[in-house]
């Protein structure tokens, strides 16, 4: 789950790291009405490169600051509307760093990165390479020492004298990091200003999706993704579904499983219409997703790929069946039926259905893109 | 260490409706069950294995240790396990904090005890034992031979399975890593257990977008003399959304099936474009004095 930075940047004043003073609103004239001298106006959105999209801007009066935030406003970025902007004093910059923390999935630990030339240019940095950075990995059970922190800014270009004070954020953005169970937390840029105060001008928060349970009050602090009515109804279901623009309805159990029938279907010529995953725990939502999935409007047959482990193929399909039985749409449906509980599932498919499941999982792709193909028919 | 029959099993969360279903499957299919693991349990018998409050209270070693343990639960049945230093932990739970995993794993490190997963679907050496949630007991999925098969998604590891059962080619093991971002061990270190083991001929690795595990296999796949085979799912797959997978996402800079593919192509890794070329491929690499 990502944050917006002003829901973000408060996260971190709670650890003793600086932010500016400023506020939120969601229209110009308030903007106007609260204008206290040169100040920066951002968009809110949960995505990166605000700057290079122009969704950051320095207004010197309150005239100025009127027409840019009505300009902000009005933006999308990366997708989001602008519905909100951050305003805050101007500061006067005398250096920018770059810091971040995040999950490193090669070492399997925490790692910090540094850079003593943040802003702008580095956007994404800790996503798009991290050469040019000063870095360290952190023993998860010891934590980050101030020794550690100090001992990324040798031989950065930072004078000697910030040394102190800028590890001493970095402890507080790994202890931050910690209790917030973030997958990325990065400060970007981190300033010194001309009064030499370490101020948090930005900040990037990824939260751990597997914590929100244990982070319940964050969990609803942040930013919904942008789903469709469909994929919003399966989310309220406990189904990961993502609408896609083709035409073959894909039903399937486990991750691995799911992708590798949209591929079957890309490599066979046809175009899958989503991806809708019913393994795991949710194995027994079957008839639940088979429903919410009918609806999508541009499916012409439907492929039913089960290869259950933990998931049973007898539960799976006796959900479909359902589903089947009581909507009774009117394109075709092809099975491929393997794994736990395959002879009960395959007969139910015979008797309730009348339809034998095709033997591997090629021919049932096949059938339903040729069955797509024809528009549906049977 | 690859799963054998003679591998003593401890298994935490037995006693629950999923534990006891497959902890059930697993006696059946002749895994050395030696006991179950509940906090507040012990002292009954369950299966016909003594329940215990903790691994500590065991007064015979065991050497793997399975979890069927709630994933905000796990962290301390990991840290309960590796007092007893056995040589595996398999750890099947989806949605475990990855800050707890960083820290099972760490810990895992300091007893040199191997982790398996978290998000996996388990380990099956056809035949013998079976530690974990896959259809080890269905024989045209899984047959004894001499195929090791690596799979981050247990659902796709038994298609690969099944394709292979098909064609006659039978499995040394299966090894799920899973399909967690961060994960005890990698596709990389489950080749490396494989490429040591004197009963595999030929690694299959079914991989999937996200990260760059399939990179890094790849990079010690090419210093391999066994023949390796892969299949990487997530080739029609969107970037930037999470497919069902905490690990399976592609980031504008990472984890792309081209690059996976490339990486194995470019270390001498046939590359299956489904799943049902996989005995083909298989059946050429292998090398020919050793049958199946």
């Amino acid at each position: 789950m990502n944050f917006e930075e002003w829901v973000a940047k408060p996260l971190l004043a709670d650890f003793g790291i600086k932010i500016p003073r400023g506020h939120v609103a969601d229209n110009a004239a308030c903007v106007k009405k609260q204008f206290q001298g040169p100040s920066v106006i951002k968009a809110q959105v949960p995505t990166g490169a605000r700057g290079k999209a122009g969704g950051i801007k320095f207004a010197s009066d309150a005239s100025e600051a009127f027409e840019m935030a009505k300009n902000i406003l009005a933006m999308s970025i990366d997708g989001h509307q602008v519905s909100r902007v951050l305003v805050e004093p101007h500061i006067d910059i005398r250096q920018e760093l770059y810091v971040a923390i995040l999950n490193d999935r090669t070492y399997r630990c925490p790692i910090l990165l540094f850079s003593s030339s943040g802003g702008i240019d580095i956007e994404d940095t800790a996503t798009n390479g991290i050469h040019s950075m000063a870095s360290v990995h952190v023993n998860i059970l010891e934590g980050l020492t101030l020794e550690m922190a100090l001992s990324v800014l040798q031989g950065t270009i930072l004078a000697k004298r910030h040394h102190h004070e800028v590890a001493n954020n970095l402890v507080s953005l790994y202890q931050a990091y910690r209790s917030l169970d973030a997958e990325l937390l990065e400060v970007n840029p981190l300033v010194i200003s001309q009064d030499d105060e370490i101020i948090a001008l930005d900040c990037k928060f990824t939260l751990d999706d597997s914590a929100l349970k244990r982070q319940d009050w964050l969990s609803q602090q942040g930013s919904l993704d942008p789903l469709t009515e469909l994929e919003s109804e399966a989310q309220q279901a406990g189904l990961r579904l993502i609408e896609m623009d083709g035409n073959v309805g894909i039903l399937a159990n486990g991750a691995g499983l799911t992708m590798t029938t949209m591929d079957a279907v890309m490599h066979y010529g046809g175009q899958a219409a989503n991806f809708l995953e019913i393994g795991g725990d949710a194995y027994t939502k079957a008839e639940k997703a088979l429903i919410i999935l009918l609806k999508h409007p541009h499916i012409k047959s439907l492929l039913v790929n089960f290869c259950g482990a933990f998931a049973r193929t007898d539960v799976m399909t006796r959900g479909v069946v359902k589903a089947w039985k009581s909507l009774c749409p009117e394109i075709p449906i092809f099975f491929s039926i393997h794994g736990t509980g395959e002879e009960e599932a395959i007969d139910l498919v015979r008797d309730e259905l009348g339809l034998d499941p095709f033997d591997s999982m090629d021919e049932a792709v096949l059938a339903a893109i040729e069955a797509a193909r024809r528009g549906g028919e049977a | 260490m690859i799963l054998r029959k003679r591998h003593r099993i401890l298994v935490y969360g037995a006693t629950g409706r999923q534990g006891t279903f497959w902890t059930r499957e697993m006696i059946n299919y002749g895994a050395n069950v030696v006991g179950a693991v509940h906090p507040r349990k012990a002292g009954i018998t369950h299966l016909g294995v003594p329940v215990y409050a903790s691994a500590t209270d065991m007064t015979s070693a065991f050497d793997v240790a399975l979890m069927f343990v709630p994933p905000l639960s796990v962290k301390d049945a990991v840290i309960d396990a590796c007092s007893a230093e056995p040589r595996l932990i398999v750890c099947l739970a989806e949605h475990i904090p990855s800050h707890d995993v960083m820290e099972m794993l760490a810990i895992a490190n300091t007893y040199k005890v191997r982790l398996a997963g978290p998000n996996t679907a388990g380990i099956v050496t056809p035949g013998e034992s079976f530690a974990g949630i896959m259809p080890a007991f269905n024989n045209r999925i899984f047959t004894p031979g001499s195929i090791g098969v690596i799979s981050r998604s247990g659902s796709l590891g038994a298609l690969a399975c099944l394709n292979l059962t098909r064609e006659g080619l039978g499995q040394s093991s299966f090894f799920g890593i899973g399909g967690d971002p961060i994960i005890g061990t990698t596709m990389r270190e489950a080749l490396e257990l494989f490429d040591h083991d004197s009963r595999t001929s030929l690694i299959v690795l079914c991989g999937e977008i996200g990260g760059s595990s399939e990179e890094e296999a790849a990079e010690y796949a090419a210093t391999m003399h066994k023949p390796v085979v892969a299949f990487v799912a997530g080739h029609a797959a969107p970037v930037g959304k999470k497919m069902g997978h905490a690990g399976a996402i592609i980031n504008p800079n990472q984890g792309s099936y081209t690059s996976k593919y490339r990486h194995l192509e470019e270390a001498g890794v046939a590359v299956a474009k489904v799943p049902s070329e996989l005995p083909h491929l298989v059946s050429s690499a292998l090398p020919a004095h050793q049958p199946p």
